[in-house]
């Protein structure tokens, strides 16, 4: 029997999806108000935008940003996925359940949990806070959710695959270029996108650990939204709204080609066995 | 066997003439020595084990062994701004003085003891509420069809991809007196004749619990939905048909069988959602106000001052002790559940 949605199924959907959306909705709405009131409509106008641009300290929070993201990002790839090879490859080592322990147990801890842990060891240390202290705080929080993508990518390919390879004659580094790094890349591109946005988004840790001169975009917002609320901070998030909306629908779109052309490759594979 | 030149047949080629480029490269550079010895590094386990190992111990378990520490010490005007726990004296000794200091003003300022309960007790009612609002819009997404499923989960997931700020920032807009909510019951009131223009009503939300409520249930709704979603699509449909062919009502039916098989979904859901939850600072900070008190506000107003870190210290050790104890049942009934 086919699964039946019944009327109570769709009124639950639609409110339910209605609750998500309408906020996001009313943000880009006001952001296109004439108005300085920030709920009374009186006519469109894009002046916030340019407004926007005019404020102190936009961009160069926005580069700190994007810098801190993007090195987060690099990093805690690569640390991922060698963490996310060992859980895969070794079956048992010394520390292991430690080990699995402290790479997932930056996700469940609150981030002000973590954030006061390391600003404070920070303190402590006498490190001077700043931009590298903020990215040792995003690359520890963010390299987990690497390890989880990565580490469920690995355990889905079969791995004798790589060992065919070696046994055809390829060496280590070509049986990584050639089988294994094809295999896993789809996960490391989302494993690093997931990061980037992480570290993009954060505001808690980021405030804990960071110093003169290390003022990110969701610092810079935080401090405005503070005040209240003010139509440029509306514009602002227009645009990061439309920015990550269209990453997100570029991805689906390449990942439904490249799903579409696996496909197809099958096939073809098959046709030519038969 | 035909090449492919096209999509992922050329990112295949792209990669291949890496491979091989590099390849030539590795070969010359093996004669090096210190080459040869960061290619073995790559193949050892040690290595691969030991980096991220490292890492994690510096920078995610040694911070916890550090706030434990700085929360036995004395505040002092220095730097680091604490006394020191350890000290060792001309003849050798070794002195040790632990200040409980901090943790008695926890338990002594009432403020503190209040701002903790405060927090378990709005992460467990948001945690329900979001519970309420989630399971039925899990079990809409997980009844319909396959098509509509992948498109459902796009639209549940893509607010979570937009700034959490800025989502809980919308909600100041809606909430405040003059808001959208406001002026939306207005226009309606008025509309139907309910509501006298004269003496429009203003709902004071903005800056009460209720505002944190909404904030919370709305940030973490995606972290309820996933999980309630992967365990609903499982259950076998056949169980639920045998129990209404055999004359169960439709509620007791769903009581006895759904909600039940759907349990590891509505734990792990809740545990999302409940654990951030108590140390939220954002939402109680922005739609809160002054009026309503979260530890995780406490914390952070505390550590701005910058005066007394030996105190912020304290607070997260405790607020971690209180956060362990959700995470070591949930880790019990699943170690139980594998079993």
């Amino acid at each position: 029997m086919k699964k039946q949605m019944t009327a109570l199924n769709w009124a639950a959907l639609i409110l339910g999806l209605l609750f998500l959306y309408i906020p996001i909705i009313l943000v880009i709405f006001y952001s296109f108000n004439e108005s300085k009131l920030v709920t009374v409509w009186s006519g469109f106008s894009t002046k916030w935008y340019s407004d926007l641009f005019q404020q102190d300290g936009i961009w160069s929070a926005t580069k700190t940003s994007l810098l801190l993201a993007f090195s987060t990002s690099t990093f805690a790839v690569i640390l991922g996925t060698m963490a996310a090879f060992a859980l895969v490859k070794f079956r048992r080592f010394k520390g292991k359940t430690l080990f699995s322990g402290i790479t997932y147990a930056p996700m469940v801890m609150p981030e002000i949990i973590m954030g006061s842990a390391l600003g404070l060891t920070f303190v402590a240390l006498k490190f001077s806070t700043g931009f590298f202290t903020m990215m040792i705080a995003h690359i520890t929080f963010t390299m987990c959710y690497v390890v989880v993508v990565v580490q469920s990518r690995l355990t889905g390919f079969d791995r004798h695959i790589e060992e065919a390879a070696m046994d055809l004659g390829a060496d280590g580094i070509r049986t990584f270029f050639y089988i294994t790094l094809p295999m896993i890349l789809p996960a490391i591109i989302s494993g690093w996108l997931l990061s980037f946005t992480l570290s993009l988004d954060d505001l808690v840790i980021a405030t804990f650990t960071t110093g003169p001169g290390g003022t990110t975009l969701p610092i810079w917002i935080y401090s405005k939204a503070r005040l209240g609320v003010s139509p440029n901070i509306n514009a602002l998030s227009t645009i990061m709204i439309g920015i990550v909306a269209s990453i997100v629908f570029l991805v689906t779109l390449i990942n439904h080609y490249l799903s579409k052309r696996r496909e197809e490759d099958e096939k073809n594979a098959h046709r030519e066995i038969a | 066997m035909p090449h492919r030149q096209q999509g992922v047949g050329t990112f295949t080629g792209i990669m291949a003439e890496i491979a091989s480029r590099l390849n030539f490269t590795h070969r010359r550079l093996l004669r090096f020595a210190p080459y040869r010895f960061l290619v073995s590094l790559g193949h050892s386990h040690r290595f691969l084990i030991g980096v991220p190992y490292l890492w994690l111990t510096l920078f995610f378990l040694i911070p916890f062994l550090i706030i434990l520490r700085i929360s036995f010490t004395e505040a002092e005007i220095a730097s680091p701004p604490f006394s020191n726990l350890l000290a060792w004296i001309d003849d050798g000794l070794l002195q040790i003085t632990v200040n409980f200091q901090n943790y008695m003003e926890l338990w002594e300022d009432g403020i503190y003891i209040h701002a903790y309960l405060n927090s378990v007790k709005i992460a467990f009612f948001a945690t329900l509420l979001t519970l309420i609002i989630g399971y039925p819009i899990a079990l809409a997404m997980s009844r319909a069809s396959k098509k509509w499923q992948l498109f459902l989960l796009m639209l549940v997931i893509l607010p979570f991809w937009t700034s959490f700020l800025i989502r809980i920032y919308a909600w100041i807009t809606i909430l405040s007196p003059t808001g959208v909510l406001n002026n939306f019951i207005n226009w309606v009131g008025m509309g139907i004749g309910l509501i006298d223009p004269n003496s429009p009503v203003t709902l004071q939300i903005l800056h009460t619990d209720l505002a944190v409520y909404i904030g919370i249930v709305y940030g973490y709704l995606p972290f309820m939905i996933l999980p309630l979603f992967a365990t609903l699509i499982k259950i076998d449909d056949t169980l639920v048909e045998a129990a209404l062919d055999l004359g169960s009502p439709p509620l007791k039916t769903f009581w006895t069988i759904t909600f039940r098989l759907s349990l590891p979904g509505v734990l792990a859901g809740c545990f999302l959602v409940f654990i951030p939850a108590i140390g939220e600072f954002v939402i109680p900070d922005l739609l809160g106000g002054s009026n309503v008190t979260m530890i995780g506000k406490v914390l952070y107003d505390t550590y701005l001052q910058g005066m007394n870190l030996p105190l912020v210290s304290a607070i997260s050790v405790i607020l971690l002790l209180i956060v362990l104890i959700p995470i070591y049942i949930f880790n019990r009934i699943q170690a139980k559940q594998f079993n």
